[in-house]
């Protein structure tokens, strides 16, 4: 029998799995271009992305070290994007986190347990599916005043639901699996047997959920901002498209960058859930082909 | 006029495999109104000729030398839509798994008539007369109900049935079965290839038969062909390569293969039961709500036996006849509605919560899937340790421990630090058997624990299991369906049959004197253990030399 005999080649064959697929290349360089524009932004541009430094309404390449023109109160749309980079990379890692830290257990829960447990639990989270998220992105930001954690939780709060379905679904499936009853029959605790047996089985779907909940999330930040519920002591793509609206005719630069800033990144993400879902489910990935 | 004739088949297999070519060389000639079986373990490449010969290879394995002749034409050399016109009308397939190769959404009769639109033969009334009659020659119960049946509406036999008519649709000169009755009970089996043996017969087909079963080939094959590793070790008639085996290989899988006569009787009971169960009950309910009446299926129905240290009960019965649910309640798994149970004097059912927990592991559990039994993300120390760990052994000593058991049941030590699909299903199984072993259990219920492995590594694991009950004096509770093999290790046996036990008795005296119908049934379905088959013959020459 051949197999993978350590960590290191089954490492190596996960990469050559994922780079099978093209898209994800392109997506992981340019998420990779998206973090490392975020975290050298204090170098590219010293000062506050809100200080005007430049007349207003200066077009992309007008002037040297302003390829990206500047806003209506000559603000550096550059700035802005590298700025808002971070703000879109935290917002989105953040609250997906927080979503899983919600969905995991309660999906756990729901699954391993069964019967009053799935009901109660299932209903609960039906609750939230049933309205719209966006909507109850909205309230919960305005209930809590607009900061980066409000945002956060709003976004979590409305996201945590699909976790909690796949990861239940993931648990009835495994729950009767052979090892999981041997697990059950020495005598381990439901809490070891969740945590130690079976979740490290359902990690793969969530991994490739989560990739796409940090696009889903970005999106939702930037929509927010857009209209005007984003923290106002932040940068973000979303506030600087919503700035830029009512001028749109006249400075296209203002609301274009940040939207292409915005479609690459999302695009990017979900190129990266693809080639996970490649890489993690090998089987599935040849049949599509 | 030879059918099918292969000439030197290599093909080859993706690289990164375990060996370079799935088939190395292979030949061998069909002819025309003759079974020809291909018989082999796991792995010994039957099912790759196979499916060269349909032409169903997976991409990545491809054939590289030889060729597979059907009158003129070479099979290998024809194009995709020269195989589909070829497949179905010259050469059709059945398949191990009927539930899985039937569409689960189309009724039996479109199935059937798929195959004449598929090479678009006969009108459309003419197909479904046909249809009808195919149903009917393949002996499904009923047959105008049948053709509009769904798939999930048959038993595993019928819709074995309804994979035949389809091949037999457009009247193939050559049926390839791959394991068609593996998947099935006993009886079911014995049916099914007397009608492969029949519908062949009357057709003057050719079947190739694929399979793992020697008892199989001494009751449907003409000539055999024994395959190990990708290579023909032995070929000739089924009557001589049975009765007088030439090859090293063949005489050891055919002496492996377990003989439908108890072994002599060992055990004599000489002290008190220490598992008792009586009049156990389960029914399973499912569905029901406010709007539909709940499905009720009594599993087990008052159920009584009892075991002793060192004891081996063998629990035998068809699927379906609660023999698993039995096992299940036994190590509370399953909550039984009605019944006692007593172990070692105690009510084993009044333990409940975290008192049950810390009692579990006088009851011990080996499953049947050696792939799905292991967690594929612990290594084999953690396998081995958690569940000691879980009950308070010093983790020290439990690792000593296991590495004592690994070696008991014949691993070696560097087996801790690897991951489970690094084995093979046999060492799977030696794992699964460690570590119920480590938890020091008093009762061992062994729940079809050789059925998924062949039948040399199935005889070492069942010395293995022997061995290790002598060992510790485990009371031994043995579930399978494999008459042969519960002959093999079992002490005392209980017939089960839906849900109810039917006969119960000494092993020798079950299998030499059967006193319910339905045991005689079993046993006279279990093929090839006929007087007058080959396997007895040879083990009849083996016992007196």
């Amino acid at each position: 029998m051949t197999s993978i005999s350590n960590k290191a080649t089954g490492a190596r064959d996960f990469w050559r799995r994922y780079t099978r697929n093209r898209g994800a290349i392109i997506g992981l360089a340019l998420v990779w271009i998206v973090i490392i524009v975020a975290l050298i932004a204090p170098l590219l541009y010293p000062q506050s992305p809100w200080r005007m430094v430049q007349r207003p309404f200066m077009p992309p390449f007008a002037v040297d070290g302003f390829w990206f023109g500047t806003d209506t109160l000559g603000r550096d749309i550059g700035a802005g994007l590298a700025y808002g980079a971070r703000v879109s990379l935290l917002i989105g890692l953040v609250s997906t986190f927080v979503a899983l830290l919600i969905g995991i257990p309660i999906g756990a829960a729901a699954g391993y347990f069964g019967g009053r447990w799935d009901d109660a639990l299932m209903r609960f989270t039906e609750f939230f599916q049933t309205i719209p998220s966006f909507a109850l992105a909205i309230v919960l930001v305005a209930i809590l005043e607009p900061s980066l954690s409000s945002i956060v939780l709003a976004i979590a709060l409305v996201a945590w639901p699909p976790v909690a379905r796949l990861v239940r679904g993931e648990f009835l499936s495994l729950r009767s699996r052979e090892y999981v009853q041997a697990a059950v029959l020495t005598g381990q605790s439901s809490l070891a047997i969740i945590f130690k047996q079976i979740l490290p089985n359902t990690l793969s779907p969530v991994i490739v959920l989560a990739s796409l909940m940090v696009a889903t999330a970005i999106l939702l930040e930037s929509s927010l901002s857009f209209l005007g519920l984003g923290d106002p002591n932040v940068m973000s793509w979303g506030y600087m498209i919503g700035a830029a609206r009512t001028v749109l005719r006249q400075a296209w630069w203002m609301s274009v960058f940040p939207g292409v800033a915005i479609l690459l990144t999302v695009l990017a993400l979900n190129l990266i859930g693809e080639g996970l879902n490649d890489a993690l489910n090998p089987r599935l990935a040849r049949k599509g082909r | 006029m030879t059918v099918v004739s292969v000439e030197n088949l290599a093909v080859a297999l993706p690289s990164g495999a375990d060996r370079k070519l799935a088939v190395e060389d292979i030949s061998f000639r069909l002819e025309p109104g003759e079974v020809l079986c291909v018989v082999g373990e796991s792995g010994s490449g039957k099912s790759v000729t196979a499916n060269a010969v349909m032409g169903l290879l997976p991409k990545e394995v491809r054939p590289v030398a030889g060729c597979i002749r059907m009158g003129e034409r070479d099979l290998l050399t024809l194009s995709e839509t020269e195989m589909q016109s070829l497949r179905g009308s010259e050469a059709a397939m059945i398949f191990q798994e009927p539930m899985t190769a039937l569409n689960p959404l189309m009724r039996i009769g479109d199935q059937i008539a798929e195959v004449f639109e598929a090479h678009k033969a006969l009108s459309r009334r003419e197909r479904q007369a046909k249809a009808l009659d195919l149903i009917r020659e393949v002996g499904l119960p009923d047959p105008e109900k049948a053709i509009r049946a769904y798939p999930f509406e048959l038993s595993g036999g019928q819709r074995q049935r309804a994979m035949i008519a389809m091949a037999l649709a457009l009247e193939p000169k050559l049926l390839i079965a791959d394991e068609p009755t593996t998947a099935l009970d006993v009886t079911t089996q014995a049916q099914i290839l007397d009608l492969i043996r029949d519908l062949q017969q009357r057709h003057g087909m050719a079947v190739l038969f694929i399979t793992h079963d020697f008892g199989v080939v001494a009751e449907i094959g003409d000539r055999v062909v024994v395959m190990r590793e990708g290579l023909v070790v032995e070929e000739g008639l089924v009557d001589t390569v049975l009765s007088d085996p030439q090859h090293d290989y063949t005489k050891r899988l055919i002496a492996a293969v377990p003989p439908l006569s108890p072994s002599p009787a060992r055990y004599h009971g000489e002290e008190g039961p220490i598992l008792s169960v009586s009049a156990l009950s389960k029914t399973f309910r499912s569905g029901g709500g406010l709007f539909s009446k709940a499905r009720v299926v009594p599993a087990v129905k008052d159920v009584t036996f009892e075991i002793a240290r060192g004891e081996t009960l063998g629990i035998v019965g068809e699927s379906g006849s609660g023999k698993s649910t039995a096992g299940r309640c036994v190590v509370r798994l399953l909550e039984p509605d009605a019944g006692q149970i007593t172990l070692q004097g105690e009510d084993w059912r009044a333990a409940q919560g975290a008192a049950l927990r810390r009692q579990r592991k006088r009851v011990q559990m080996i499953f049947q899937d050696p792939f799905a039994s292991l967690n594929p993300r612990t290594k084999v120390s953690s396998i081995l340790t958690e569940g000691p760990v879980a009950n308070g052994v010093p983790r020290a000593k439990a690792l000593a421990r296991a590495r004592e058991l690994l070696s008991l049941v014949g691993l070696d030590e560097s087996a801790m630090g690897r991951f489970p699909h690094e084995f093979s299903g046999g060492q799977r199984q030696r794992i699964g058997i460690a570590r119920a072993l480590a938890m020091d259990p008093e009762v061992l219920v062994a729940d079809e624990a050789v059925s998924a492995l062949d039948v040399s590594v199935q005889a070492q694991v069942l010395d293995l299991l022997a061995d290790i009950r002598d060992r510790f004096r485990l009371a031994l509770i043995f579930i399978t369906h494999d008459l042969c093999v519960a002959a093999q290790i079992c002490d005392r046996i209980a017939v089960m049959r839906e849900g109810a036990i039917v006969e119960m008795g000494n092993t020798a005296d079950v299998f030499g004197n059967p006193q319910h119908d339905y045991t005689q049934s079993l046993l006279a379905a279990v093929p090839g253990w006929g007087e007058s088959s080959p396997l007895t013959r040879w083990r009849r020459k083996l016992a007196e030399a």
